[in-house]
């Protein structure tokens, strides 16, 4: 979230896209509905009538997979009618920039794309600039090569008659929202975003996140009270799992994980660290050399020296342009490839797209070590549907351990809180902290290497033991504190004097000399100076009305709350909504939030410009970083009802890796499977449901697999309320109850009914018995371009009665 | 009104219901009764606050352990939180069926053998011995120094690793480092999905 959950409170409009935020995060709702209670405008856009919807002012419906039509049109409502935020589009984002001549847009394509390759060259997604190498800018934006002209181009083909024949949504419906939401672009009103899986699980992901955040670019929604991208993490802790990296494409902090290419540190760190021609830029992410050098300095410790390039090469290095997410580990794994496995805490079995391979990668496996605190569908994969278990030669061993509440430590809510909490109780049994069965196995493979050598023992051997207890095991506050990062010197810095063994009370003191550690640089400030846990803060002064609450627990970055918040005022300082300032430049220096940039505001002497991890400084409404195109697109999601695009010839996101192995089949606008699916969660259970099928007071609310179909469907497929039915898809099936309800409706696409479905996700064969399995059995192994995220919200199946 | 006071209150009203059933039926009164003797455990537990282990608005918890047992006797929203003020969904509400009260929760350390048809017990120093065993072998036979094109990688591409976005950050600090320092490059998390 760029904002935090009690900030919702203050918007004028809500949209909600791509979430069922009433049931998946009921708590955050309670702050939607404060919101209303003054006067705010909840718009609900979903496939499907939902909790959600019925608390909306205004619903609409669109077929899945169609949200970048949808927005799309948003986009060109907003310029039409002229609703953008002038002063902000032309001061705060690169609207004003000249693109490069060669730059251009064609049949779906955009320049540089290589059909071979699957992937753009993007050397034309690039900026007009001068003799000094600085972008040229047309501020009027009436220049037909700026970013702004570009843009209305790009969008001009997205008018409501073809939105609407894409997406399903009746034209007055589009309108609706479009006007409803477009009145946000003014100075006294904020309008926010928020969004959960229901953008994210499509090959065209990151590209529907995008076309919200240009949205909220050009209606100056973001950095203010009330705005945002608000993005609803499904996961307690998964804000802070990304932030600590357990993804192979980064380090801790969100630094690129080096590649072969980067052979030395210095290399690795030119290639991270962007340069900027932009004066007026910030260009926060030039730091990264000392977040580099100061993380491997809390990996190794004294063995990390400017001499080793402090260890750079104990870090594995990837193949430079190769993908090694979740699809790609069970595609090799299923091609056998990979031997040995590690799980702790997930449950693929049931949660990654296409099960019947997944499932059948695990048998390929010599072993699987999977750590949790029930048992599930990937521990207990051998003797699952289909498994002969004498057949199965794959190892497993399933490692008790404590649950939440039986833990101290921190964890990251969606706002970027870090909160601690505390051991309530010893973990029953044998169960122990996930981080010391890590701790275990850890210290075992040091006295094996030490013993017996073995290949390349260096970085197991120095990896820090400095987070570990006094008897040499896991320890939550020292792992913390080494998160947080030391002073490995005596220093003086900008006037002030820190000594050896200090806290890091703020990444900005962070230094690329190896005299400073830190495990995680966005967290450096977590514990101030002198070693207080500032994670454990519970105060609940309020010092600016807007329920920032800056001593409650702490927020990453620095303890700021909203992020980009200087984007919230003027080029002078002032706040554009005086009513609702997160931030305001007086006599000299800024006063409210932590300010996103310390330096002065724009038009002072020495003032810059607010996106300070941008390097030019302003917000992307053109976005050449991305793989699949500098301006959102719509394209058909791999799997879909229509054998034609209706917006352009290219059907697909052109820039998705396809796979090919025996599982992979792909039915596109196929009579077999007429009936467009998607997945989501309920209220009573959790992803799936891997802790909460094991609890009696939950399955007895929500107690087995579900799909959901309109009145119209039940009626074509002669099916009633209650009815067992088979669920088929071109990769598997499952059999389930048939729910049949108003809360879906048929579509009208391209002139024609179109039906589409529902399945929760939450279910799974282990345990409720014969209550149902994984609906992940039918979905298809394909990813977003950029994210790899998988696209378990648009595919096609077929619905029969048993 | 103050956590204390909310409890005091509860306490007279659930006395009063009590009375409210003498004579007429003694199974409410026995579940009343029960409810009291809660009560009065709760007075004297101790209490910590925790966090929501679902979906990530980060609710606060109260956690009551009782001081003679050890064990947790009741979990309930936080009326402090700030983002909850003591609200839980049907999830967080339920959390206390996550702790040991739950029969189904794993206590000790499995082992499926190779086509074995059942779990076997085993301690923790005979899985760790086996787990950091079997990696290393791996990890000898398997590690690749240098890639196609000569390029030192120090990677290793037959083991993999998952999760986890429930673990507490510390916890994943800590994979996040080991996974690195065994030359792990498959890592993947519910993040991605």
């Amino acid at each position: 979230m760029t904002n935090h959950w009690i900030d919702i409170q203050h918007s004028d409009c809500i949209l909600i896209q791509g979430s069922n935020a009433a049931e998946n995060h009921p708590i955050s709702f309670k702050w939607v509905m404060r919101a209303k209670e003054k006067g705010a405008k909840l718009i609900h856009v979903d496939p499907r009538f939902t909790r959600t919807s019925a608390k909306a002012d205004f619903y609409a419906p669109l077929r899945s997979g169609t949200d970048i039509a949808f927005l799309g049109g948003m986009i060109k409502y907003i310029i039409d009618n002229n609703k953008i935020f002038h002063d902000y589009v032309v001061n705060y984002t690169n609207a004003p920039f000249l693109v490069d001549a060669k730059f251009g847009f064609k049949d779906g394509l955009f320049t540089g794309y290589d059909p071979d390759k699957r992937g753009y060259d993007k050397s034309t997604w690039t900026y007009q600039k001068d003799a000094n190498s600085v972008i040229l800018r047309d501020e009027t934006l009436k220049n037909p090569r700026c970013v702004y002209q570009l843009l209305k181009a790009h969008y001009a083909r997205y008018d409501l008659k073809k939105v609407s024949s894409i997406t399903g949504t009746p034209e007055k419906d589009l309108k609706t929202v479009y006007e409803m939401y477009s009145s946000t672009g003014t100075k006294d009103r904020a309008g926010t975003v928020m969004y959960a899986l229901g953008q994210t699980h499509h090959t065209v992901g990151v590209q529907n996140i995008r076309t919200l955040a240009m949205i909220q670019l050009l209606l100056g929604n973001i950095g203010v009270c009330g705005g945002g991208v608000n993005a609803l993490r499904g996961e307690p802790n998964v804000q802070g799992s990304t932030d600590h990296a357990l993804l192979y494409h980064y380090l801790p902090g969100y630094l690129s994980a080096p590649r072969a290419s980067q052979q030395t540190l210095e290399s690795y760190i030119k290639k991270i660290t962007p340069a900027t021609t932009e004066a007026r830029s910030v260009n926060w992410q030039s730091n990264y050399g000392k977040y580099a050098v100061s993380l491997l300095k809390s990996w190794y410790g004294d063995a990390a020296g400017k001499d080793n390039e402090f260890g750079y090469a104990w870090v594995p290095k990837a193949e430079d342009g190769k993908d090694y997410s979740v699809m790609t580990l069970f595609d090799v794994m299923y091609a056998g490839k990979i031997k040995g496995m590690t799980v702790f805490g997930q449950n693929p079995a049931c949660s990654i797209p296409n099960s019947n391979k997944v499932r059948a990668a695990f048998a390929k496996l010599d072993w699987m070590v999977h750590l949790n605190i029930f048992d599930n569908e990937t521990a207990s994969f051998w003797k699952g549907p289909g498994m002969d278990p004498a057949k199965v030669k794959t190892e497993v061993f399933l490692l008790p351990a404590s649950a939440s509440v039986e833990k101290a430590g921190s964890q990251t809510n969606s706002g970027r809180w870090i909160q601690w909490r505390y051991e309530a109780t010893k973990a029953p049994g044998d169960c122990i902290y996930a981080g010391e069965a890590v701790i275990r196995i850890q210290n075992k493979l040091k006295e094996l290497y030490r013993k017996e050598g073995g290949a390349f023992p260096e970085p197991i051997l120095n990896m820090t033991s400095d987070g570990l207890s006094d008897k040499g095991g896991y320890d939550a506050e020292k792992v913390a504190r080494l998160i947080n990062g030391y002073f490995l010197a005596d220093v003086e810095i900008g006037g002030k004097q820190y000594r050896k063994g200090d806290c890091v009370p703020s990444f900005a003191l962070l230094q690329a000399d190896g005299t400073t550690s830190s495990g995680n640089w966005i967290c450096a400030g977590s514990f101030s100076q002198d070693g207080k846990n500032l994670m454990q803060r519970r105060g609940k002064a309020d010092p600016t009305g807007l329920g920032l609450y800056p001593e409650w627990s702490f927020a990453w970055p620095v303890n700021r709350r909203v992020l980009y918040n200087r984007a919230s005022c003027d080029p002078t300082g002032k706040p554009y909504n005086p009513k609702r300032a997160v931030l305001e430049w007086k006599d000299g220096k800024w006063v409210g939030d932590v300010p996103d940039g310390a330096p002065p505001p724009l038009a002072a002497e020495g003032g810059k410009l607010p996106f300070i991890m941008q390097p030019n400084g302003v917000g992307s409404l053109f976005g050449p970083g991305l793989g699949d195109g500098p301006f959102p697109e719509h394209y058909e999601p791999l799997e879909g009802p229509l054998a034609k695009n209706l917006m352009s010839p290219q059907q697909n996101n052109p820039a998705i890796l396809l796979y090919k192995s025996d599982k992979d089949m792909v039915a596109n606008a196929d009579a077999r499977f007429p009936i467009v699916m998607t997945t989501y969660s309920s209220t009573e259970h959790w992803c799936t449901g891997a802790f909460t099928r094991w609890q009696s007071w939950l399955t007895e609310a929500m107690p087995q697999a579900y799909v959901e179909m309109s009145e119209e469907l039940a009626r074509e497929k002669g099916i009633t309320n209650g009815d067992k039915v088979r669920v088929e898809s071109a990769r598997g099936k499952l059999e389930c109850v048939a729910m049949v309800t108003p809360r879906f409706r048929p579509f009208l696409v391209n002139g024609k009914t179109l039906h589409q479905v529902g399945m929760p996700y939450n279910y799974g064969w282990r345990f409720p018995e014969d209550n149902g399995d994984s609906a992940n059995l039918l979905t298809p192994t394909v990813g977003d371009a950029n994210a790899m995220t998988p696209e378990y919200k648009a595919f096609m199946v077929n619905v029969v009665k048993v | 009104m103050r956590r204390r006071q909310f409890l005091k209150m509860s306490c007279v009203l659930g006395a009063g219901v009590a009375l409210c059933g003498l004579g007429v039926d003694l199974v409410p009164i026995e579940a009343w009764a029960e409810e009291i003797k809660k009560i009065d455990r709760l007075k004297s537990a101790r209490q910590t606050t925790s966090v929501c282990c679902y979906c990530s608005v980060g609710c606060g918890l109260i956690c009551a352990t009782d001081e003679k047992t050890g064990k947790i006797i009741n979990i309930e929203g936080d009326p402090e939180h700030p983002v909850s003020e003591g609200s839980l969904c049907a999830k967080g509400a339920g959390m206390f069926q996550t702790t040991e009260a739950n029969e189904h929760r794993l206590t000790k350390v499995l082992y499926r053998a190779p086509n074995s048809d059942r779990w076997e017990e085993k301690s923790w120093d005979w899985a760790i011995d086996r787990i950091a065993r079997l990696m290393k072998e791996e990890r000898d036979k398997s590690f690749i120094t240098r890639n196609a094109a000569g390029q030192v990688v120090n990677r290793l591409e037959t083991l993999a690793h998952m999760g986890s976005s429930n673990l507490d950050n510390e916890e994943c600090w800590s994979i996040t480092a080991w996974a690195r320092s065994l030359g792990l490059v498959y890592i993947d998390h519910q993040a991605r999905v």
